[in-house]
C-alpha cells in the first residue's frame, strides 16, 4: 500500500468511528459542541501518533507475552503528558473534556492501531497511519459536534443564532446515538459508491 | 532484528524498562508544566473572586479561614478594602447535584445579602444542568443582590423563590442548597 492511501484510509474507508466503530465512548460523550469535539480529536491524534511511533520503535524488543501491558504503559504515559499539557495551556478546554482526557488510555482506537498496525510495520508508516486515523477520528468528532450543537443548542462553534433552547435531545445521549447512526449510514453509503466505481 | 523471546527475565526487563522510561518522561513533563498549571488555577480563582466580591484590595487567599457547618467545612475568603470588610467569598458545595458534587463560590456582602455567585466545578448534564454555570443562562443572575432573609433559597416547586432551570430541577436544587449552606454559615460569622 502506498503511503498516500495509508494516510487517507483513516478518513473514509477505515474511519475508526464510522467504519471500524471503535472509540465510540468519547465520541458519544464529548461531542456536545464542535469545539470540544475538535479538542478531543486532536488530543487523541497526538497520543495516537506518538504511541504508534514509540511502539513501532520498540516492537522487536518487547517479548510477545507482555506486549499488551507494555503498550498500555506507553499509551498511558503519552495520555498523561497530553493531560498535563492541556491543563497548563488550555485550562478551559481541559475543564470541559474532564475525565475523558485520561480515558483516552482505554480508547480502543489507540490500542487497536498499536496492535494491528504499529506492531507489524516500520516507524514511518506507523506515524502516517496514526496521523490519518487520528485526523479521521477528529473529522468524525467535528461533524458530530457541529450537527449536535446546531440541532441541540442552535449555535455554531459557540455562536448562538436562535433564542432559547434547541432540540435538547441532541445534547443528551439519545441524540448522540441517533446522530452517530445517521453518520455511519452516510459514510457506508459513500464507501459503497466509491467501491462500486 | 529477531523478536525477543518471552523468557521470564526478558519479560521482567521489558516491563521494567517501559515503566521506567515512562516514569522519567512523565516526571519531566510534570516539572515543566507544574508552574503553568498552578498559575492557570490561581488565575481562575482570582478572577472568580473579582466576580463574586465588590472592589477589594487585600489578598483573600492569604486571609482565608475555615468555618465548619453540619454539611461540612466551608472555606471563607474575606474581601477587604483598606482594611474594611466589603464581602466574603464562600467556597460552598452541595452533594445533591444530578452528577454528584456541585461547587459554588458565593459572595456575600457584610449585610448578609448575596453579591454574586458562580459555579466553580460540577458534573451536571451538558446542555441542561450545566446551564447553572455563569454565561450559560440567566439562572445565576436571579440571585444577584438578593437577601436570603426575604428571598427563599428554594426552587418554586419546593415553595421557594428561585426559578429553576428548565428540565434541570435537581441541578437547580443543588445550587440553591449550596447557597443556603453558605448563607447559614455566613450568618453565624457576621453576627
Amino acid at each position: 500500500m502506498n503511503q498516500r492511501a495509508n494516510f487517507l484510509k483513516g478518513f473514509l474507508r477505515e474511519n475508526p468511528i464510522l467504519v471500524l466503530v471503535l472509540g465510540t465512548c468519547p465520541t458519544l460523550a464529548v461531542t456536545t459542541s464542535a469545539v470540544s469535539g475538535i479538542g478531543m480529536g486532536l488530543a487523541t491524534t497526538f497520543v495516537l501518533i506518538c504511541s504508534n511511533a514509540a511502539i513501532a520503535m520498540i516492537k522487536d524488543l518487547i517479548p510477545d507475552k507482555v506486549r499488551i501491558p507494555c503498550y498500555i504503559v506507553v499509551i498511558a504515559a503519552f495520555v498523561t503528558i497530553v493531560d498535563l499539557l492541556m491543563a497548563a495551556y488550555t485550562p478551559a478546554l481541559h475543564a470541559t473534556l474532564g475525565i475523558f482526557i485520561p480515558l483516552i488510555v482505554v480508547n480502543c482506537i489507540i490500542l487497536g492501531r498499536a496492535e494491528s498496525y504499529a506492531a507489524k510495520n516500520a516507524v514511518l508508516p506507523s506515524i502516517i497511519d496514526g496521523t490519518g486515523m487520528g485526523l479521521g477520528f477528529t473529522l468524525a468528532l467535528l461533524v458530530m459536534g457541529v450537527v449536535r450543537e446546531l440541532l441541540g443548542s442552535g449555535s455554531f462553534f459557540g455562536h448562538k443564532f436562535i433564542t432559547g433552547d434547541g432540540m435538547l435531545m441532541f445534547v443528551l445521549a439519545p441524540g448522540a446515538f441517533i446522530c452517530l447512526g445517521f453518520l455511519i449510514a452516510l459514510v457506508n453509503g459513500i464507501n459503497r459508491k466509491l467501491a462500486g466505481r | 532484528m529477531a523478536k525477543t523471546p518471552s523468557t521470564f527475565l526478558n519479560m521482567v526487563l521489558a516491563l521494567f524498562l517501559c515503566s521506567f522510561i515512562s516514569a522519567v518522561a512523565l516526571g519531566g513533563v510534570y516539572i515543566l508544566t507544574k508552574d503553568k498549571i498552578a498559575l492557570a488555577k490561581t488565575v481562575g480563582k482570582v478572577s472568580a473572586f473579582e466576580n463574586v466580591l465588590p472592589d477589594f484590595n487585600n489578598d483573600p487567599f492569604a486571609e482565608k479561614y475555615i468555618v465548619s457547618t453540619e454539611k461540612g467545612n466551608l472555606v471563607f475568603y474575606p474581601g477587604k478594602k483598606d482594611g474594611k470588610l466589603v464581602g466574603i467569598a464562600v467556597d460552598t458545595f452541595s452533594m445533591r447535584g444530578y452528577g454528584g458534587k456541585v461547587s459554588v463560590l458565593a459572595g456575600f456582602l457584610p449585610d448578609g445579602s448575596i453579591y454574586n455567585a458562580l459555579v466553580t466545578d460540577h458534573k451536571e448534564t451538558p446542555g441542561l444542568g450545566s446551564k447553572m454555570a455563569a454565561s450559560q443562562s440567566d439562572f445565576p443572575l436571579q440571585f444577584k443582590g438578593k437577601d436570603p432573609k426575604t428571598f427563599q433559597l428554594k426552587v418554586k416547586k419546593d415553595g421557594g423563590d428561585v426559578d429553576a432551570i428548565t428540565s434541570a430541577t435537581v441541578s437547580s436544587r443543588a445550587y440553591c442548597e449550596a447557597l443556603a449552606t453558605a448563607y447559614e454559615a455566613v450568618k453565624k460569622v457576621l453576627k
